[in-house]
């Protein structure tokens, strides 16, 4: 993986400290919303050589969207701490790589989103993410709805580059309302973060470090899951990992998510009307 | 001395097989056997997979009907959710997949006779291969091959639209379906611009079986009596006797039409179907347990289902199965190659069945999934395009599936195959001192009448490498032939 290194440098996950990292739980204060309520100074920086405003504060991932560009993400989900974990929103900032979600906008940024090296990058991750679990994309009833899929065919993975792991995962069946299928996890942690009783504990939890890593899910808690708490489990899950039980395929071919719009073409679609 | 001849793989059928027969010092063929050398391993890797899974993931054995293994195991799964054993469903999700199914129908049975078989018929089944395929049909008979190509066509556009693509939609689910039909598809294929449109869909199935029924009166001797031998014949039949290929009871009648299984219940299938394993092949042989392994063996497939059934309940294919059932007198018809005829009735009725839904209020507006009290097991059977498909399910206490058990049609024609391989070879290859390739294909055009899908997975259409060895005894190659 020298490739990977040599396009992302030898950058630190935790160099891109933001004021909101500092905040123990999650909070909504997070939200690009809320940052507009309390912030109201703006900062003017480029993406690309287009010349764009946002509130000072607000998260690149965020700043970039509300003028009409996308850059990608996987961990990241609006509302919650960013993690920065899964690397796919990696920009040029100044010159140095360096993960969106986790940085604030500053005034006189320049910023490389849609660069060669860059989507290359991305590309790369993508296809890391693909040979290191078990994604049968046609069976997996999360197609369509799929952000890893949509990210591969946004960035044309077309033939695997790096060798299959193959590696045998478990499935946790257990829970009455959801199924948890290792095999395509990656492992964003947006269940971790995101899915939590209203005292703040969470349902979902890492077990394991590096490679051995998988999510477990606490049965006493997913016992007493609503339905609609199920439900957004399935939703914030970037992949076919957590499903909801009993009701695999219901939305038809042509009606699911990206089936007719490609991820990121609606933020990209905004700024051309 | 001994020969041994290998064909391998066997062309334009579904999937890899091969062929083997064993000629004697006499030159007459001692035994021959057809091997299925692929082994798929679907009913193992589906093991600890959530059971609504199984339509989408289980219909990926095959290519060209996929549809059947996608509604075999949704009607499977109707059962374990608590929907009825066939007849549960609300009106709209049944006849969705009663569309989707006859639209199935349709173009594999187009595929298979305009594709696959019409080479054969066309230019004879000794002609020269560079011109015995499906591109030699499309230039010297131009019209016919824009009748298979469209005709696939249009029952894949059906199939899109209840399934949501064309292979390997995801439309039938536990319960039901997920989609319905929309106002300007219905209007689409009930009248759309020539030939997309099912008028003429009749017209020209209609003309196929009139086309098959010419070619029968001039070829009568080779039509009548190539790979002709008597069996059982089994399908499912609608509760009063009507040819359905969706959903009814099992029937078998013997070899002069006694009533041998008399339409039972297919969830307690395993009372009365059982499966060999021989060591030369990773296809079983089911038999029916009653009359044991050597006896119970029996055909699928259209000629079995029009052995099986009463009547057609659409008036042009009855009109063609009462001509086609007064050619045997009433008896069971055991012609290989009348599986052809046979094939193209139920294209006739594919259509008409097509027509009668289309003009259904239900497919556009009503209830899609109905669900009962779950239970751990469930059967879901239907008549596929090459006969008798079986799906068993058993889940757990978590809805993973811990057991799978698919008899799949081309399995339940085993032992027919293997019977009309060994006709067709002491046929034409009987005292022969060379074996041409014209001899070759005679036992290609025996396994092919069965519409066989070795793998239920591969096109194996085209331009294969056939290759025949001659082996002794002591296995030393004596002779190789390569196409």
């Amino acid at each position: 993986m020298g490739v990977i290194r040599k396009l992302f440098g030898d950058q630190g996950r935790k160099t891109e400290k933001t004021p909101l990292q500092d905040d123990p739980e999650r909070t909504a204060s997070h939200s690009s919303t809320n940052i507009v309520n309390t912030m109201s100074e703006k900062v003017k920086f480029t993406i690309d050589g287009k010349a764009c405003v946002a509130d000072k504060g607000m998260n690149l991932v965020d700043a970039a969207k509300i003028n009409g560009i996308y850059i990608p993400t996987l961990c990241h989900l609006e509302g919650v701490k960013p993690a920065g974990s899964c690397r796919i929103c990696n920009v040029r900032i100044n010159g140095r790589p360096m993960t969106a979600c986790t940085t604030e906008v500053a005034e006189g940024m320049v910023i490389e989103n849609n660069i060669p090296e860059i989507q290359e990058m991305r590309k790369i991750i993508i296809e890391t993410l693909f040979v290191s679990g078990n994604h049968f994309c046609p069976a997996c009833e999360k197609s369509g709805n799929c952000e890893l899929q949509a990210l591969a065919y946004r960035y044309q993975m077309m033939v695997p580059r790096f060798p299959y792991e193959f590696e045998e995962k478990q499935v946790d069946a257990t829970s009455p309302k959801l199924y948890i299928d290792r095999n395509r996890c990656i492992l964003c942690k947006r269940c971790v973060r995101s899915i939590k009783k209203a005292d703040g504990k969470s349902i979902f939890a890492i077990k394991g470090r590096g490679h051995k890593a998988i999510i477990i899910i606490d049965h006493k808690l997913a016992e007493a899951m609503t339905d609609e708490e199920a439900q957004r489990a399935m939703d914030i899950c970037p992949v076919g990992s957590i499903l909801r039980k009993e009701r695999g395929y219901i939305t038809p071919i042509g009606k699911r998510k990206y089936d007719t719009t490609p991820i990121g073409s609606d933020i990209e679609q905004n700024v051309t009307k | 001395m001994e020969k041994k001849i290998t064909i391998e793989p066997v062309t334009r059928v579904e999937g890899h097989g091969k062929v083997t027969i064993y000629i004697d010092d006499e030159g007459n063929v001692r035994q021959s056997r057809l091997h299925i050398v692929e082994f798929r391993g679907f009913e193992r890797f589906v093991q600890g997979r959530p059971y609504w899974e199984a339509p989408v993931l289980v219909q990926r054995l095959c290519g060209i009907c996929p549809v059947s293994h996608h509604l075999a195991a949704a009607k499977a799964l109707d059962v374990i959710v608590g929907a009825g054993t066939g007849d549960g469903l609300t009106p709209t999700g049944e006849k969705m997949r009663r569309l989707m199914h006859y639209g199935q129908m349709f173009q594999s049975h187009a595929l298979h006779f305009f594709h696959l078989v019409s080479p054969d018929l066309l230019f004879g089944i000794d002609a020269d291969p560079a011109i015995r395929n499906i591109i030699g049909v499309a230039k010297k008979h131009p019209d016919l091959a824009v009748m298979g190509v469209m005709m696939r066509k249009y029952g894949q556009e059906i199939i899109r639209a209840t399934a949501g693509k064309k292979i390997h939609g995801t439309g039938a689910i536990p319960g039901g379906i997920n989609k319905l039909l929309t106002v300007e598809e219905r209007d689409s294929f009930l009248n759309g611009p020539d030939p997309m449109n099912i008028d003429k869909m009749i017209s020209w199935s209609l003309d196929s079986v009139n086309f098959l029924k010419g070619y029968h009166k001039e070829n009568k001797d080779f039509i009548d009596n190539f790979a002709k031998f008597p069996s059982n014949h089994l399908s499912l039949v609608r509760k009063d006797g009507a040819l359905d290929l969706y959903h009814g009871v099992l029937r078998a009648v013997d070899s002069e039409g006694k009533k041998i299984l008399h339409d039972v219940d297919y969830q307690d299938y395993l009372s009365y179907i059982g499966e060999e394993v021989r060591n030369w092949s990773y296809m079983k042989f089911p038999y029916m347990l009653e009359f044991g392994k050597g006896d119970g063996w029996y055909r699928v497939g259209p000629l079995a289902r029009l052995n099986c059934c009463d009547f057609i309940p659409t008036p042009l294919a009855q009109k063609e199965f009462e001509e086609f059932r007064a050619y045997t007198k009433g008896k069971p018809n055991h012609m290989s190659m009348h599986y052809h005829w046979a094939r193209l009735i139920e294209l006739l009725h594919s259509a008409e069945m097509m027509k009668e839904l289309l003009h259904d209020p239900d497919l556009l507006e009503g209830e899609l999934v109905t669900k009962g009290t779950k239970v751990n097991e469930g059967v879901g059977l239907l008549e596929a395009p090459r006969g008798t498909l079986f799906h068993h399910y058993r889940i757990n206490e978590h809805d993973q599936i811990t057991m799978a058990n698919l008899i799949v049609s081309t399995t339940n024609n085993n032992e027919p195959m293997n019977v009309a391989v060994n006709h067709a070879a002491k046929q034409f290859m009987n005292g022969q001192k060379r074996i041409s390739e014209g001899m070759m294909n005679a036992v290609e055009v025996a396994i092919r009448a069965y519409d066989p899908c070795l793998s239920c997975a591969t096109h194996a259409l085209g331009q294969m490498p056939l290759e025949i060895i001659l082996v002794g005894p002591d296995q030393e190659v004596i002779e190789r032939i390569r196409r």
